[in-house]
């Protein structure tokens, strides 16, 4: 697009340099490509389910930008493909969970987008909203308890969970203890069906850390650097001892819940056509071309690479085996224990 | 405590409870207790007491009043390698966290396919006979027997109190533990000196007997040797087995003692209906009906939401040891 512009405004980078740029971009473009790949394999009837994160590419591969690899831990929710990928996840991991085949880290036994990976430093989690935030708690405690230095627990959920008593609960508990924690809501504005206005009086989420006596902060996260400078600097100060930090990133949920909603039951289609306007994959595209961070024939190549790899995992997912009936049998206990023993 | 001799120490259960904490805290930096007032005021039986002195409030951890992430926070530590030890303070407070422990901890592995754990253990105390009212009585094992990927311990001598807990404490899954309150201080016993366990799923045959056989758990274990006791004064023979382990549960021990006695009454404080009994009924029907010379009994806590503070309220839900004689008696002459 041609501007008549003299100057172009310098970007305000936070540190970010344009090897990571592109990353997050690229990341960006790769949730956009795995969230139609899995609609569409349920629409083509070779998978029951599938959840989407449009709208969060931003929040979540700008988040996982300030994730330490190796390092830190993660305790997400259903909907964090992008921070998943970012954290180290590979599209073959992510379609083996769609499939649900017997490589997938979790057997096959959990819906898609629930991920896990000890390796990764990816804790398991339920569907049960805000049950896994004590979870991420108990992780930052040991963090603390075991005086590891420089790492930290990034916890993630959407706005609908912080309706939850154990998110309540969890808040508490950090800042009583000052844990290693980072507690990353993306408020998209709709829990399934239920708009902000039907789940708090009060939508600005972050105002709640002042009642939990730690800092908050709201950011636009339909813009990766704007919410890797939010995300980095909580999880700096918790890394250094500083104590947990509330942050939300605000952004919208283009897709309906999962392949089994139908949204059109409770926002019309025009609404959603207009916070498209603000779409944050193609936003990001520009600003980097207008910064000479990509080119166009950059871009065309990451999205064709992006096709090209997901286009792989999927095949090579799809061929491999479901788990097997006895699979259904192991993993209950250590050892074979059965409620009668003999 | 008194020692008895350089093998054994005489102790009541909350004795019991308290020595095999403090071992567990002693022998491993990774045990940690997280409950409700478990620090400063040594937990409200006093099992804890003055443990903050000796290991800290990092290990000895007061939490707020919020049992939900009182077993959450410690499935998060367990997940992360430390060996968490969670206090209900009354088990009729453990159901704000009935999701943590039924959809959380119990799944953990089986969601995770291995890759994640859950080694830890919830300590409650349960029962009633204390004038604990609605809110300080309940019995919840039924409510959690059901659920695989859990271990219920329900222990009745101090002995097998510390054998058990030291069994769940080393278990590489989540254990329910739970403590009879009226047996805290009423029941005492010789305890083996040092470290030792218990298997888990192994029952007690804790008096012999050939007529009939009374198979319960918790108090109400005393209460039926008591009755049994009283029974063999009138020339009759009951035997009585301590489940000690709800889940897993015994099959041989049962089975083994109806192929003596071909009786079988199953006596517990918790409700009838779907309750602990029910379990043993339906296995000793599907594996056992031909071995009976009478219907199986069930003397059990009636159908109502809980015993009430009034004393005869609580006295008529529980069952009296001359209430259990009675049972017996008309099982043997059956």
């Amino acid at each position: 697009m041609a501007s008549t512009d003299v100057s172009t405004p310098t970007l305000q980078r936070h540190g970010l340099s344009d090897e990571q740029l592109r990353a997050i971009f690229r990341n960006m473009l790769l949730q956009r490509q795995l969230d139609n790949r899995g609609f569409q394999l349920n629409r083509q009837g070779k998978v029951p389910f599938a959840l989407g994160s449009e709208g969060h590419e931003a929040l979540q591969a700008g988040a996982a930008m300030a994730f330490n690899r190796g390092r830190d831990i993660l305790a997400p929710y259903y909907r964090d493909l992008g921070l998943c990928l970012g954290i180290g996840l590979s599209p073959y991991e992510i379609l083996l969970s769609i499939f649900a085949r017997a490589a997938d880290h979790n057997g096959g036994r959990q819906f898609p987008n629930h991920y896990s990976s000890k390796a990764a430093g990816l804790m398991s989690f339920s569907s049960i909203l805000a049950a896994h935030l004590p979870h991420a708690v108990g992780a930052a405690y040991a963090i603390k308890y075991r005086g590891e230095k420089g790492r930290a627990v990034l916890a993630t959920c959407g706005d609908g969970t912080t309706s939850e008593g154990e998110w309540h609960e969890s808040m508490n508990f950090v800042s009583v203890h000052k844990l290693p924690f980072v507690m990353l809501v993306e408020n998209n504005e709709w829990a399934i069906s239920t708009p902000l206005d039907k789940q708090m009086a009060e939508p600005q989420i972050w105002k709640r850390a002042a009642g939990y006596g730690m800092p908050g902060r709201r950011f636009n996260g339909f813009d990766p650097i704007e919410t890797y400078a939010a995300v980095k600097e909580a999880m700096d100060r918790a890394r250094d001892g500083g104590g947990p930090t509330l942050v939300e990133g605000t952004c919208y949920r283009y897709l309906a819940h999962s392949t089994d909603d139908n949204d059109m039951t409770y926002r019309t289609r025009e609404a959603v056509t207009e916070r498209r306007k603000q779409d944050p994959v193609p936003a990001f595209e520009a600003v980097l071309l207008e910064h000479g961070i990509v080119s166009s024939a950059d871009v065309n190549e990451m999205r064709q690479s992006v096709l090209r790899e997901t286009n792989e995992a999927t095949d090579t997912a799809e061929a491999q085996p479901y788990p097997e009936p006895s699979d259904l049998y192991t993993h209950v206990y250590e050892g074979a224990w059965q409620p009668w023993q003999s | 405590m008194a020692v008895v001799s350089a093998n054994s120490t005489v102790m009541n259960n909350v004795e019991a409870v308290r020595a095999t904490l403090y071992e567990a805290l002693k022998a491993d930096d990774r045990t940690v207790i997280i409950g409700e007032d478990v620090g400063a005021r040594g937990n409200v039986f006093l099992i804890t007491k003055d443990f903050v002195k000796e290991f800290g409030e990092h290990r000895i951890i007061d939490t707020p009043i919020a049992e939900a992430s009182i077993v959450g926070i410690a499935i998060g530590m367990a997940m992360e390698g430390l060996r968490p030890i969670a206090e209900i303070q009354f088990a009729d407070f453990i159901y704000p966290s009935f999701n943590q422990i039924v959809g959380e901890a119990a799944k953990t592995r089986y969601r995770s396919n291995g890759e994640y754990t859950c080694p830890m253990v919830i300590r409650t105390p349960y029962g009633g006979g204390v004038r604990g009212a609605l809110s300080h009585s309940v019995s919840i094992e039924a409510l959690f027997y059901h659920v695989p990927g859990l271990k219920i311990v329900a222990p009745s001598f101090p002995a097998d109190v510390k054998g058990l807990l030291n069994t769940a404490i080393d278990d590489p899954d989540p254990v329910l533990f739970l403590e009879h309150k009226k047996t805290y201080r009423l029941i005492k016993g010789e305890v083996p000196n040092g470290h030792y366990t218990i298997p888990l799923g192994k029952a007690n045959v804790v008096k012999e007997g050939t007529q009939l056989t009374v198979v319960s758990y918790g108090l109400y274990v005393h209460w039926a040797l008591e009755a049994a006791r009283q029974l063999e004064e009138e020339g009759l023979s009951v035997e009585v087995i301590d489940l000690r382990s709800i889940r897993p549960m015994d099959k041989t021990t049962i089975l083994g003692s109806l192929e003596k006695t071909h009786k079988l009454l199953i006596i517990h404080e918790d409700n009838k209906f779907g309750g602990i009994g029910a379990e043993i009924s339906a296995m000793v029907a599907e594996e056992a009906l031909f071995a009976l010379d009478a219907p199986i009994r069930r003397l059990c806590g009636p159908d109502v939401p809980a015993m009430g503070y009034a004393m005869p309220l609580e006295e008529e839900f529980m069952s009296s040891p001359a209430e259990m004689a009675e049972a017996m008696r008309e099982m043997v002459k059956f």
